[in-house]
Parts: structure tokens; sequence; C-alpha cells
């Protein structure tokens, strides 16, 4: 049925566009000849009014009697026709086609431009509602405070706080990597490369940017884990095969370009006046950047690291593939932790039914990081708007 | 805001507008930029076949006021017009009025030349099209030869009118602009500052130009150099911080200006 | 007067010159340890990758008999069973059980699938015998490209007498050349050396020697391995079929095709890729078809039409916060919204290309206004000034001028859409899927998410061919970034 109803739309909306340009082309060859709008105007309006009156009877009937009703078509038919009926009557010389058309497209942008609103809105739902089912199990207090996590046992219990400090723990060691890294290879490129080496540089760090990660979560597992666990074991020290450190170098490897991105733009909108005020007095370049430019763009920089926070706490591949699956409460880096993405993953990998304590904790946990991440985007995001303002 | 609203000294008209047909209306014209009054209770009479002249110093509103006779400030944000301005009678502000239409009649050409990165043909051809103009394929071909013949640019150009229009010279693509404007059929042409992005030698071309076509149209030209004003234009408007000081002959505003204003602008006092 | 340049400063300017360079080496040296990581990673994972892209063959002389594969349905022929009895026939000596399925684990479970399709192509051949290269096991094929163990042959150079006391055969002579865990190949069997004591080797039967003569120097040979037997996944008499078929010559390596034309599988050697690209293919087309126009207009409304108003805000609040939140957030969207709420098939390309349009949406909305900002606002100037309509000028003109930047942008939200895994996790594009998906509705998984599902497998061959997998993935995207980079470049203008 759902075909045939796409079919007999369709259908209507080229007939309308037709019967409509024509008569307007016949109005205009019988000597109208200050049409208000052009032909092609007045049959895509008669084009949408069928479309949106077949689609809007459409949907209808489906919500109403299902997808499968034969009256879904019967009515996409009736309505769509009418409408062409409806709107022959309406062309006449001094029909503004143009102007009512252009209205029903600004309206169908409008529409568009609020899925994004609707995603955001889906979100929040989604995750909030099975979140509290999910309290209805478990009791707030014993999520956010509980300091044992596993959800397979019998008893299951749900604590927040091991998967908290693994999450914390790994993105802390990201950050420790690629903050420096990301902020040095910005203030280089922005303040000492050449054009041509910036030109060389800048798509080698959107390639690693671009690389998927499930191939950082690959790389991390398989070559740089033993390494580290060699390496330790060669200082004598006991190394987990999924050891934080691990995840989190490779993690942190993963945010570099985000960082260093951010702040080039950042460092590159301080205006040029600043350092020529600062090289004017006889500093040198470096004390340049590190006086003047990294001060004036501080906020900007500090918010690029939230940024790169925010992702690192939500990303997932790299730690399921890399870190612990075992909630262990520990800030030993060398020791194997898992995190909040590792536990949804792994919750929700596979078959499961929608009502267990175990399958709701996973959107618990999605509300949590998305509460997490919200906050630190909305901050940053804010923060780089009032810097841009400040300098535009 | 100001107090008393000032009326153009346009009561006692000049002598060429009344050997003209009258084009334009406006009558006590204010228009807003958010806070900023930019044109305070302007009235003026502007005459058909003739070219007038807006001048003034920078900011003083000339090019505003312009823009409202075709009314393209509705394309910036808290822009805000109030009071009337009529074409032939008919109150361009008016609700049912189409804007769109409106724009047909009234053509305009900018400040830099701005041809579309298409072919000379097809910016000629644009207007002509979305209006429905051209009955068929030739008839649009003779339009396009038509308008860029009355631009002076037909023969420069007749060769290669499938070549961008980017790559013409400065004034040759302000020629073309001119031919896109007449392309529609325009009654009015509104000219922002038509020749400060060209050479003195391109300007001396436009101002043939539009020597050339007034005959046929309501000009309106908004220019900085009063030279250029007392070369092309037959009626000069002064503008002075939102106000219309004096509009007259250009002949006698150059010579004998009644507020000193004026003469202290065009003496080079200021501005 | 005091002097500017006093020498007293020298001290002073030179360190603060020093401390200069050394920033500077710091700056280069965060860009050098970024750019190593990189070419680490892909080298890293490319060398683990090479063996992948190639598989080896034995090459029989197969009989296919008329009374196994019915001329009228060639299909259905019992080709595993003549490929299984050529494969034995070139071993005659082999007629224990045990030592016969040793023999054929050696080769593929999917060893007669190209002889099947050939011989369907051209039924003619039935009751013929041909030349058939059938696929090897994936065990035998490690062995054969040298991961499971390195090994060394030694042409024999000296004289050994053989002798044979019960099970166990005695070698005496000159034994400077031999060591324990070699195998000696002599008199049509193979020799496993057990121990060397004073001036006599002994050595059990891998394949027991069909004489016993003097072994005179050419006539022999020594096979020595890195992996004692104990160590690697293939046993010593399998070791020794595999040399002597490549002896012969019967051993062909070529590019494993079937790495890109079949679909996953339990036996490495089978597994390809191409369910995983389909289903890539089909997801990337509803993301694409959605995301792209739902983008470009809210772009075009939130850039040319939007008023300056609280709503407008927090749409584009909305988007930004939108682009940020992580992945996996969209996944537990479209298990929540689309598979619960809406009853959508799970694990289905319709589903994953739902999500990963909502994930892209931003990254193309953001691309889109960037790229109408950039387009001097002259030109729409110039259509308003001669009668386009507000929707004309941006239709017929801004938007045009537009397109190679939203088209960088959308190719760039593509290679993300291709990229990502977590969120198809969360609605089930993890089964294990041997068939080619061929609708938007049928189960089907991803090229990062087969990925993910191979990396997991115990198989040693299975790592070879995550990282082959991983190269292919990564050579789409490296593509598309070239595009995108070269459209940049290419279509970039300035006003």
């Amino acid at each position: 049925m759902t075909a045939w109803t796409l079919l007999i739309i369709a259908a209507l909306t080229a007939i309308g566009f037709f019967v409509g340009q024509a008569r307007a082309q016949g109005l205009r060859n019988a000597g109208a000849a200050s049409l208000h709008s052009l032909p092609a105007y007045h049959g895509l309006l008669m084009a949408s009014m069928a479309l949106a009156a077949a689609g809007i009877a459409t949907l209808a009937v489906a919500l109403v009697a299902g997808s499968d009703s034969m009256i879904m078509p019967a009515a996409a038919a009736l309505l769509g026709t009418g409408a062409i009926a409806a709107s022959h009557r309406l062309i006449t010389r001094d029909f503004r086609a143009r102007n009512r058309f252009e209205h029903f497209v600004k309206l169908v942008l409008i529409a568009c431009s609020g899925v994004a609103v609707l995603t955001t809105i889906g979100i929040v739902f989604s995750v909030l509602f099975e979140t509290l089912a999910f309290f209805g199990e478990v009791s707030p207090i014993e999520f956010l405070f509980g300091t044992h996590w596993s959800p397979t046992s019998t008893p299951a219990s749900f604590g927040l706080i091991p998967l908290l400090v693994g999450t914390l723990l790994i993105t802390f060691i990201a950050v420790l990597v690629a903050g420096p890294l990301g902020l040095l290879s910005a203030i280089y490129m922005a303040e000492y490369s050449s054009k041509k080496m910036r030109g060389v540089l800048k798509p080698l760090l959107e390639i690693l940017a671009g690389v998927p990660t499930v191939v950082l979560g690959f790389f991390a597992a398989l070559t740089v884990a033993p390494l580290i666990r060699n390496t330790g074991e060669g200082f004598g020290l006991i190394v987990a095969s999924e050891s934080a450190l691990a995840a989190g170098l490779v993690m942190g490897m993963m945010i570099v370009p985000l960082i260093s991105s951010l702040s080039d733009d950042i460092i590159n909108a301080v205006p040029q006046s600043l350092r020529d005020g600062s090289y004017a007095m006889g500093a040198t370049k470096s004390e340049t950047i590190k006086r003047v430019v990294l001060p004036a763009a501080l906020p900007g920089i500090v918010s690029a690291f939230m940024l790169a926070i925010s992702r690192a706490i939500g990303e997932t591949m790299i730690v399921v593939m890399a870190a612990g699956l075992a909630a262990n409460l520990s800030f030993n880096p060398l020791a194997a932790v898992t995190t909040i993405t590792v536990q949804i993953a792994t919750l929700l990998v596979g078959d499961q039914e929608f009502d267990s304590a175990k399958t709701l904790s996973a959107f618990a946990l999605g509300f949590v990081l998305f509460c997490f991440t919200l906050v630190l985007n909305y901050i940053a995001l804010r923060i780089v708007q009032r810097y841009r303002e400040q300098y535009d | 805001m100001d107090a008393s609203p000032q009326k153009s000294t346009l009561s006692n008209s000049p002598r060429i507008l009344a050997a003209r047909d009258t084009k334009i209306v406006a009558s006590d014209v204010n228009v807003y930029y958010g806070e900023k009054h930019a044109i305070k209770h302007l009235s003026i009479d502007i005459p058909d076949r003739a070219v007038s002249a807006f001048i003034g110093p920078s900011g003083c509103g000339k090019s505003t006021f312009l823009r409202s006779i075709n009314r393209m400030n509705d394309t910036i944000d808290g822009c805000r017009v109030t009071g009337d301005i009529l074409v032939d009678g008919k109150n361009i502000y008016d609700r049912d009025l189409d804007v769109v239409q409106l724009r047909a009649r009234v053509g305009m050409v900018f400040q830099k030349p701005n041809p579309f990165p298409k072919s000379i043909f097809e910016n000629v051809a644009y207007g002509p099209r979305i209006h429905g103009i051209a009955k068929s394929k030739t008839d649009l071909e003779e339009i396009v030869v038509g308008s860029l013949k009355k631009a002076s640019l037909f023969e420069e150009v007749k060769d290669r009118l499938d070549h961008p229009g980017t790559g013409l010279s400065g004034g040759q693509q302000q020629r073309l602009c001119i031919a896109r404007a007449i392309a529609v059929n325009p009654e009015i042409i509104l000219m922002d500052e038509p020749c400060s992005a060209l050479d003195p030698i391109a300007s001396a071309r436009i101002e043939e130009l539009i020597d050339e076509i007034r005959q046929n149209y309501c000009i309106i030209i908004v220019t900085h150099s009063m030279q250029q004003a007392a070369r092309v234009s037959q009626l000069t408007a002064f503008f002075h911080l939102g106000d219309l000081v004096e509009f007259g002959d250009t002949d006698d505003m150059f010579t004998t200006p009644q507020d000193k204003r004026t003469q202290d602008y065009i003496t080079g006092r200021f501005g | 007067m005091t002097d500017t340049f006093d020498k007293g400063n020298a001290a002073f300017i030179a360190k603060r010159y020093s401390s200069e360079r050394r920033f500077r080496a710091y700056g280069a040296a965060a860009l050098a340890i970024s750019v190593l990581f990189l070419v680490y990673l892909i080298a890293d994972i490319g060398i683990r990758a090479w063996p992948s892209f190639f598989e080896h063959r034995a090459v029989l002389e197969v009989n296919l008999d008329a009374s196994k594969i019915p001329a009228g349905n060639v299909q259905t022929g019992d080709f595993e069973g003549v490929v299984r009895t050529a494969f034995r026939g070139g071993f005659p000596g082999i007629t224990a059980r045990s030592d016969l399925k040793s023999l054929t684990s050696l080769l593929s479970a999917g060893a007669a699938d190209d002889l099947r399709q050939q011989t369907v192509a051209n039924p003619a051949s039935i009751g013929t015998t041909v030349k058939a290269g059938v696929l090897l096991a994936d065990d035998a094929d490690l062995y054969l490209k040298g991961m499971l163990t390195d090994t060394v042959k030694t042409p024999g150079k000296t004289n050994l007498q053989l002798a044979q006391s019960g099970d166990e055969f005695i070698l005496t002579g000159d034994l400077s050349q031999l060591a324990a865990g070699q195998i000696v190949r002599a008199n049509g069997g193979a020799l496993r050396i057990a121990s060397i004591e004073a001036g006599l080797a002994r050595a059990e039967a891998v394949m027991p020697p069909v004489t016993l003569n003097t072994l005179a120097p050419g006539t022999w040979d020594i096979l020595s391995f890195s992996h004692a037997e104990a160590d690697r996944r293939i046993d010593d008499r399998q070791v020794v079929w595999l040399e002597s078929l490549r002896d012969k010559g019967a051993i062909e390596k070529h590019f494993a095709w079937r790495f890109f034309t079949n679909g996953d599988s339990r036996e490495p050697e089978l597994a390809g890729l191409r369910g995983a690209i389909a289903g890539s293919l089909l997801t990337l087309i509803v993301t694409l078809s959605l995301s792209v126009p739902l983008g470009i207009a809210a772009a075009v409304y939130l850039e040319e039409f939007a008023p300056k108003n609280k709503w407008t805000e927090i749409i584009e609040v909305n988007i930004n916060n939108l682009a940020a939140v992580p992945s996996i957030i969209f996944g537990l969207l479209g298990l929540a919204v689309f598979i619960n709420f809406m009853g959508l098939p799970r694990s289905a390309p319709l589903v994953g290309g739902l999500v990963l349009a909502l994930l892209v949406l931003p990254t193309i909305i953001i691309a889109s206004r960037a790229a109408m900002k950039a387009v001097p606002p002259s030109i729409k100037e110039a259509a308003l000034g001669v009668g386009a309509s507000h929707q004309q000028a941006v239709f017929h003109h801004v938007l045009p001028l537009a397109v190679p930047g939203i088209l960088t942008g959308t190719i760039l939200g593509v290679a993300r859409a291709l990229g990502e895994t977590a969120p198809l996790l969360m609605i089930g594009m993890v089964a294990f899927i041997v068939d080619v998906p061929k609708g938007f509705t049928e189960a089907a998984t991803v090229l990062p998410v087969q990925i993910f599902l191979w990396s997991d497998l115990p198989e040693v061959a299975f790592q070879s061919r995550t990282a082959a997998a991983i190269i292919v993935l990564l050579g789409i995207l490296f593509c598309l970034n070239a595009v995108a980079i070269y459209m940049r470049k290419r279509f970039e203008r300035r006003w």
C-alpha cells in the first residue's frame, strides 16, 4: 500500500505542475501579457498544494488506520485531486502564484531546520524515560554514589563511581598527552611554520583527525597495549593487558588534531596589532607568544580543551577495544579500568529485554554522559562565541 | 528624535521640475537602522527623463534614501521605513505591493560592479527570464543585444557573449550591470556611486552613457564627486546628517547655493 | 649615556634567544610526534594487513567425475569430494584415517568453490580431468606466508647412514648439519630429529621413508624452524606435506580477490568485505538522501531567511551543541526511537542510515552555512536589484555558488559517517551476516563494524584480515578526503 500511495502522490504532484503551468500559459497566450507570476510558478504552486494535501491525507490515514489500510491511497488520490481542482480556479492574471509558492517553500525550510531541534528533544526524551524507569528499580542515590558496579551478577549492583573514575582517569591521561602536543602544534603552525609547511601539516593532522576510532582501538589493543605491557614489565611493574594508559595514550593522539585545529583558529584570531605592539618593544617571538598571544587567546584555548575533554569522555570504540570490562575502582594508570561508554556498549550489544534494570541502566549511563558532555560543550561554545565577538 | 519636522525646500520647485512629469514623490520619509535615525522627515519630488544627483558627506543618508526607492533596505535587518514614497502615484510601501515587481520597474546599479559569475549573455538575460518578459528565444536574444547596445557595450563583447562577465574590465563590468538593469525595461534607474571603483577613463564612459540614456529614464545617481554631479545631472540634492538640505537645478546649486551648509560643502570646507 | 647594546646584556640576550630556540623546538617536536604517530599507525596496520591481500592455492589435476557431478544440475555436484580425492591422490602413501583428516584439513572449507563456478560456466569439462587451483585453509596459508614459523631449507651435504630400530630411526655419519627439532627429508620420507648423541642422531618418522638407503649429498635436505611444533598451529606432518607440494611447484600465490568479493565467513581465508561494503553503501545512501537535503534546507533558512530572534538563536545553539554530542548517544536515540518506538527492523541499513543522518546533519548545516556566508552579498544584491525575489536570488545565485563548499562539507560528513561504529553497535548492526544485503531493511553490517567484529575473533588469520579491512576503509576515507581537499583548492573563489 505504501508504495502505491507514494506513486499516487508523485503522479498527482507531476499532474498538478503541468495543469497549473498549462492554464497559466493559456492565460498568457490569450493576451494577458502582464501575468503576475511566470507560468512555471503557477505549476509549482499547484504541484505543492497537491503534494501537501495528498501527503497530509496519507499521514492522517496512516496514523488512524495503519499504513496497510486501503483507504490510504484512496484518501491521497481524493485530496490531491481536490487540491488541484480547487487551485485551478485560483489561477488568474493577478494571482500571485510565486509569492504563495515561496511561502510554501519557506515553511518547508523552517520544518527542515526544526529537525535539529527535534533530534535534541528526541535524545533527551528517549534517554530520560528509560532513566526514570531505571530509577524506579534502583534508587538514584545508590546509582550516583555507589562504589560497586556489576550489572550482571545477582544481586546486581549499579554504582556509578567506578565507571566515573575509570572514565576520568582515561580522559585525564588523554588530555595530559593531547594538551601539550595539540597546543604546541597549534602554536608552531600558527606562528612559526611557513605557508608551504602549513599546507602540508594541516592536511596531515586532518587525516589523523579522520582516522575512524575503531581503527585507533585496534591499534591500541594490538600494538600500544602490548608495547606498554612489555616496557612496564621490563621495569618490573605489573601492567594489565588492558591498561588505562594504553587507551588513554591513543585517545590522546585522537584529540590532538581537535585541540590543535581549534587552538590554531583561536590563535589566528588574535589581532596582529597585539603582536606588533610586543615586537615593537623588542620582545622575541616566543616571549610575544607566551606573554601576549596566549593570554589573549586563553578563553578560546580553555574552550578547546573543554571540547576535547567532552570528546574523550564520549569516545567509545577505543575504550571498548582497549580498556577493560571489569569495574575496578582504581586510579592506577597501569590497571584495567572500565568507562561509561564501554558499559553502555556492552550492555546494549546483543539482544536485550527493555524492562530489565540491566538494559535500563545503559540509558541511565547515557543520560549521565549526555549531561556531562552537554554542559562542557555549552560552556565551551559560549566562551568561544564571546571570544569571537571580542575580536570581530 | 527631531522635534521640528523639517520640510524640504520643495515648495518652490526647481525650474526643471516644472518642465517635466514628476516620477517620484516622497513625503515625510524616515528611515531607522535599529536606534539610528538615518533619514529624517525627508520630502522630495523627482522628475522623469532627467538625471538627479544626490550629494553629501559620507553617512549623510543619500545611499540609504536611494535604497528605499526600490526597497533594497528591506533586506537589512532592523531597518524600518515610515512615510510615503510614490512612484507614478502608487505608494511603494503599500502592503499589497509586490516588491519584486517594484524592483523590475526600478533598476539599480551598485557601487562596485557586481556581475553574476556567469556568461555575459546570462547576466543580461537573467532579469527578462525571471520576469517572463521574453516570449521566445529570439525575443530574449533581441533584448540582450538591445540592452548591451544601449549600454554601449555590445561592440566590445559581441564575439564573446558566452564568456564570463567577471572576465571583463571594471568599466565594462559596470556597463554590463547597466545593461542588466536596462534589460527588464525599468522606468527608474538608481545608481549608487557607479564610478567610485573605476578609473577616470572608465568613469567618463559611464558618464557619457548616462547622458545618452537619460532621455528615456528617470535616473538618480549618488556620487561623492561634485564634478561628476555637475557634469551628468540636471538636478542636485544635497544631504547632510540625514536631512535633505537643498534640492534644485544643478546649475543653480553649484553657483548660488541657498543654504550655508551646501555652500561650505561645495567649496570644500567639510566633507 | 647608557649603551643599549651594552656588553653586560649579552649574556641575558643569549639566554633569551636560547629560550626562543627551545620553545620553537618544542613546537616542532609536538608536530613531529603527531605525524610520526600517524605514520607508525598506518605502517603498523599496513604491515599486518599486507599478507591478507594474497592467498595460496594448491594446483591439482582434478577428475570431474561424471558420476559425482550431474550434468543436469552442476551446481549441486560433489565438488568437495572430487577435490578431496584429487588432493589425496597426490599423497598415495597416506591411508590412515587420522592422517587423511589431517591432510584434508589443509584445504579450505571453500576449496571447491572456484572449481564449481568454473564448471558451471563450462559444463563440457565434466568427465574430463582439469587443472584447478584450490584454496588452502588459513593455517596452511599462514604457514606458506611464513607467519607461523620461519622455515629454512638446507640441502644435505654429507653422507648419512640410516637404520631403523622399532619406531625409531638412527642416523650416523657426519652429523654436523643436524640439530634436534629439525626435519630430514630423504628416501621419500621425513624424519624429525629427536636428539643427537655422540656419533648418532635419533629420529622419529613424520612420514616413514620408503627405503633405508644411505643418504648421499644432494639427495636429502633439512627443514629447520624458528618455532617448534608445539608453538605453532600447524604440525610437522602438515609442514612436510605443504613443503612437498611447494617443491613440486603445486603451490601458487594469487591476489586475494575473494577478500573483496566474498561476504563474511567463519573461515578467515573465505571471509570477505563485500557484505560490509554493500551494507556501508546502503547505509550511506539513506544517510545522504536524508541529511543533504535537510541540511542544505536548514542552512538556507538559517543563513538567509531566519529572523534574528530567540528561536533562531535556540536552533543555532542547538545545532552547535548537537555537533559535539557523543556518537553513542545517537545510537541510544536510534534504539529507543527508531527501533522500540517506531518498530523499524534491527540491524537494518535503514535505521543505521537514519541514525547517521542525524549524526552528520549538524556538520552539513554548519559547512553549508559557511559556504553561503562566503558568497559576497553583492551577488545577492545584484539579483534583487533586477527584481529577483529573495528566494530567487538565493536559489538562482547564492546557493549554486556555494555548492563546492557545501559539497566539501558533505564529503567530510560522509567520511565521518563511513567511519562511525559506536551508534551502529547500539542498533544491532553487529550480527554475523554471511549474505550480502540487498535491501534497506535486511540485516546488514558496515565496514567499521566488520572491523570491530573481526578484531574480536581469536584466529591469527583474522587479525591480519582486520588490518586489511582497516586499510580498505582508510583507503576509501583517504580518497574522500583527497577529493574534498582538491575541490576546496579547485573551486575556492577569491572575491
